[in-house]
């Protein structure tokens, strides 16, 4: 029985020519190992073209004496070896402290956005997760900053903010009378606070869905052994919540400070081309620089800056969590 | 093999980048040809109300041209606010349209980019020569010197609108000719929530006009003979303050207007809110929100003494449009066919009419039409009261520099702080640092 079995067996196999098995098993194994770079070659193209290659060129032209008089022809622009960085980290020359002040402005302004966004969004996520009657009408209320187009969203501040017919005027001065004067919010010192609330109303809604996400992993169990063993609410978030989100926190934060600190679309909707000076980026800074002074190679290498800086501080915060995480495991 | 990789993705990066660099480059050698006789792009600034307006307005006479030529022309109508970026961004890539307005401000700055064709003797006499266009015009179409990077087109000179019942109101019986006439004008037409005067305070390119006239004004300049700037000298710093202290002690102009951007003054004025503007070609703007062409007198912008003249009397600057024509087109004959028929005698007239500027075209100028009292206001100022900004390399850079810096200095009057000599000086100087070259 079993010999006519093994006799029969091999007929079949061999009833394909032998010849094709070699080459068979070959593409089959560069289909293996090939395959997934293949696939994976549009995208890396795509990222080359659409961002190495014009991060090189931006490093490039950091080192290019490049202004109105080469635009036309920025290779021939004349090199002008470390002048740009020069320029741009010189605190007692003019482009220098402009730099300097828009860095810390930037700090400021990110450190408040971030910090802000956060806490409401925490709050609102904790506050959301018992059910009552129109959670899920309020849920939804809370996405809409998200998920209006920036343009539109910015540009109904604007509106607001107006010193003669703006909401945030008339309701500050004519109708609550916090202030004795109507004040300005889109020049002069006060726009660096308006640029907060707008930053933070934008950002908050963020933190909410991401906080909420992170809440929803938490097993209800624990909170209930807790509070069986006597723990109040506030001991509750502080022993049970925050540290459960403490992953999801870094994410987070992580993600808030980069996306605030490079904010773009806001200041120039709110401001135009030149920002007030309390409220100057440093994107737009850099706009400034490079596309309305047209300092092509002073705007690159602030930005070369700039991103070594936000590499350094992602790199050591991603470093400093990981640490903490390694720690309490 | 690791490392092989990395060269190879290094290889793949840097031929990307010089591939980049060599388009770049390309463009800047090409001189031009008349490869494609058959079309043309041709790039219009927004001179009406909107841009629909814009190509209602064009669109037939491009038409015309059309059947005049057979060469069909792409038009593309380009707000103001990205106008420049536009420009500069066709320059950098060379992917530009073949005709374009500039703005006659910046002639001189796009002109140092060398990516615009320069019309010497040859291109004039293709267009029927130099001389047919009037001289203020010509002043503002590149640096002193060199041949001009472009061709006027539509011309303009700021004037005194100004709401003849709200004058007859407060028992005024003609506008204003210097300022301490209309300082004192105003502090009767101030009050009861009603202003004097409207301006757009956060709008570089109007502060930096209107900075200009009053430095004229004090016998100053921003640069000096040689092209190097020079904004903090008395002159100029008193020029700049006189301008903000119409906010800040004449009080004649509203607190609100410091934030003005998007031509809400205009907006003002025609709602009877403010009783002048000073603003260049606003007819038909006013029109369009309603106001009566009876409702509005137009009188020379005020002068310090006298009337508008020459040197120190000078009241306006040469604003206004030009054509430009992209050196490395690829329909060079084509273009200067388009230059010549946008700037003969007929089309003058119909474009200029319909914009309300007035003809940078001598014999165009001639017609009836122009004759209007508005347009005679602006026609004379132009003929003898009206300078160019200064038509140096860095003028696109003095825009944004001083104008921002007067807008700061608003900013401070309509708030309450004290704008005094030293701290428009100091404004001003921050401003000088900006400059290139520094």
């Amino acid at each position: 029985m079993t010999t006519t079995a093994e006799a029969e067996r091999p007929a079949v196999r061999t009833s394909p020519p032998g010849a094709d098995r070699g080459p068979r098993r070959r593409t089959g194994r560069i289909r293996r190992v090939g395959l997934p770079y293949l696939l994976l070659l549009p995208a890396l193209l795509l990222e080359l073209l659409v961002h190495l290659v014009p991060m090189v060129i931006g490093i490039v032209i950091s080192f290019k004496e490049l202004t109105q008089f080469y635009v036309r022809d920025w290779g021939a622009a004349p090199w002008s070896a470390l002048d740009n960085y020069r320029v741009s980290v010189d605190f007692d020359a003019p482009a220098g402290e402009a730099l300097l002040h828009s860095f810390l402005v930037t700090i400021a302004f990110t450190v408040l956005s971030v910090g802000l966004c956060w806490l409401i969004g925490t709050a609102a996520a904790v506050f959301m997760q018992d059910t009552f009657r129109g959670r899920g009408l309020l849920r939804a209320l809370f996405l809409v900053p998200y998920a209006l187009p920036v343009y539109a969203a910015v540009i109904t501040w604007v509106f607001m903010f107006q010193y003669d017919n703006g909401l945030v005027n008339h309701v500050l001065h004519d109708q609550l009378g916090l202030t004795d004067k109507p004040s300005f919010w889109l020049i002069g010192d006060n726009s660096f606070f308006a640029l907060l609330t707008v930053s933070v109303w934008k950002g908050w809604p963020f933190a909410f869905l991401i906080v909420m996400a992170g809440l929803q992993n938490i097993p209800r169990e624990l909170y209930e052994a807790a509070a069986l063993d006597g723990a109040g609410v506030w001991q509750q978030v502080r022993r049970i919540t925050l540290p459960s989100l403490r992953p999801v926190n870094q994410v987070l934060v992580l993600v808030l400070f980069l996306w605030t600190f490079n904010d773009f679309n806001t200041p120039f909707v709110l401001f135009g081309r030149s920002a007030p000076e309390a409220a100057d980026l440093i994107s737009v800074h850099i706009y400034h620089a490079s596309f309305v002074t047209w300092y092509f190679g002073i705007g690159s290498a602030m930005s070369v800056l700039l991103l070594l800086f936000l590499l350094l501080v992602t790199g050591g915060y991603l470093a400093l969590t990981s640490r903490g995480r390694r720690k309490a495991s | 093999m690791r490392s092989n990789r990395a060269a190879a993705a290094g290889a793949v990066t840097l031929s990307l980048a010089l591939a980049a660099t060599a388009c770049g480059g390309g463009s800047a050698t090409g001189g031009g040809s008349n490869d494609s006789p058959k079309t043309l792009t041709y790039w219009a600034s927004n001179q009406g109300a909107s841009i629909e307006v814009d190509k209602k307005v064009l669109q037939p006479e491009l038409a015309k041209f059309e059947k005049q030529t057979g060469i069909k022309v792409k038009l593309e109508v380009v707000p103001w606010s990205d106008l420049l970026n536009r420009i500069l961004t066709a320059t950098t890539s060379g992917q530009g349209p073949d005709v374009l307005n500039v703005g006659n401000t910046w002639s001189a700055s796009l002109q140092a980019t060398g990516a615009l064709l320069p019309w010497d003797a040859k291109n004039f006499d293709k267009i029927g020569g130099r001389d047919r266009f009037v001289d203020s015009a010509l002043g503002s179409t590149g640096a002193e010197g060199e041949d001009p990077a472009a061709v006027p087109l539509y011309s303009m000179a700021y004037a005194l609108y100004y709401n003849k019942k709200m004058f007859a109101d407060a028992g005024i019986s003609q506008p204003p000719a210097t300022w301490d006439e209309l300082v004192a004008d105003g502090k009767k037409l101030s009050k009861d929530g009603k202003w004097a005067l409207g301006m757009e305070g956060s709008n570089p390119s109007e502060n930096i006009h209107h900075a200009f006239v009053f430095a004229k004004q004090h016998g100053a300049d921003f640069f000096t003979a040689d092209g190097k700037a020079d904004f903090t000298g008395d002159g100029t710093v008193a020029a700049v303050k006189q301008y903000v202290d119409l906010m800040a002690t004449n009080k004649v102009i509203a607190p609100g207007n410091a934030e003005y951007a998007q031509n809400q003054s205009v907006s003002d004025f025609a709602k009877g809110k403010t009783a002048m503007l000073l603003w260049q070609s606003a007819s038909a703007n006013l029109e369009s929100q309603g106001m009566s062409k009876d409702d509005y007198g137009i009188a020379p912008v005020p002068v310090r003494s006298g009337t508008p003249g020459t040197g120190k009397q000078v009241n306006s600057m040469v604003a206004g449009i030009n054509l430009a024509v992209f050196k490395n087109t690829d329909n060079l004959d084509g273009a200067a066919e388009f230059v010549k028929f946008m700037t003969s005698d007929a089309e003058q007239k119909i474009l200029n009419k319909a914009y309300s500027t007035i003809p940078p075209v001598k014999s165009a100028q001639a017609d009836a039409a122009f004759a209007t009292p508005a347009n005679g206001v602006l026609k004379d100022t132009l003929a003898k009261s009206a300078v160019a900004l200064p038509q140096v390399a860095d003028e696109s850079q003095f825009e944004t520099a001083v104008g921002t810096a007067i807008k700061g200095l608003f900013a401070d009057a309509a708030a309450g702080d004290p704008v005094t000599t030293g701290s428009v000086k100091a404004a001003l100087q921050k401003a000088q640092q900006q400059m290139p070259a520094a």
